[in-house]
């Protein structure tokens, strides 16, 4: 299991094939990779700015997947979230679950990046034509997250 | 002392990014911690106000307002989360 923050870009691929190593047990994998829009609230975003808590970012995300491991049958997962300044159409974050079959894969999967949302410590602030704005927090995906 | 840090759209409204402090003897838990930040009035009061969105992790964990804290915490003050 991998949890890891990170200035750097990442490798879909690469992480996949290491998620899935030699497994012969794996049967599924499913992903989530997050990108950088170009719009938000009707304004356009030319960057995006990801702060966190270093020592509580590491610990949530640990923890997240430890719940999720708990609920669903999974053999592997990685989770990797990117800070710093992001422009649009770049990764900012990947969720990969390895299992026997697709159900537990893919529930897992969309847990963990609904939990993430809404328990990790990280902000955003965005650039838009008018300035500078943290991006507040949406009910929606409280709503997202209380569905499990 | 404890270790009190502000996070994001805090640590800019409030102009710092962390400060070690004493508490008063009778600030025992989360609430009354923000009670007393919130004396300081200015910025404190307005951010911190009751109806704000605001979070507190004790030691890297999430805390409630009856959460204790000790001499020694590294207690965090953040809004909500929007990673991802």
């Amino acid at each position: 299991m991998g949890v890891r923050v990170q200035t750097e870009d990442f490798d879909v691929a690469r992480e996949i094939a290491l998620l899935r190593g030699s497994d012969a047990r794996v049967g599924a994998v499913a992903s989530f990779i997050g990108i950088v829009r170009d719009e938000n609230n009707a304004s356009t975003v030319r960057t995006l700015t990801l702060e966190h808590y270093p020592g509580m970012t590491e610990k949530a995300l640990t923890g997240i997947v430890d719940e999720a491991r708990r609920r669903w049958s999974i053999h592997d997962a990685v989770v990797i979230h990117r800070v710093g300044e992001l422009a649009p159409t770049e990764q900012i974050v990947l969720v990969a679950i390895s299992s026997a079959h697709r159900g537990d894969a893919f529930a897992a999967c969309e847990f963990i990046i609904d939990y993430l949302k809404t328990q990790a410590p990280f902000w955003k602030k965005e650039l838009t034509p008018d300035g500078e704005r943290w991006v507040e927090a949406r009910a929606s995906d409280d709503e997202a997250a209380a569905r499990w | 002392m404890v270790q009190l840090v502000y996070l994001a759209r805090l640590r800019e409204r409030l102009g710092l990014p962390g400060e070690r402090v004493a508490l008063p003897g009778d600030v025992a838990d989360v609430g009354a911690l923000l009670a007393w930040l919130r004396s300081r009035g200015g910025a404190w009061s307005s951010e911190l106000a009751p109806g704000r969105a605001v979070r507190v992790a004790v030691n890297h964990d999430v805390a409630q307002a009856d959460t204790p804290v000790h001499t020694g915490d590294e207690i965090a003050i953040f809004p909500p989360v929007t990673g991802g």
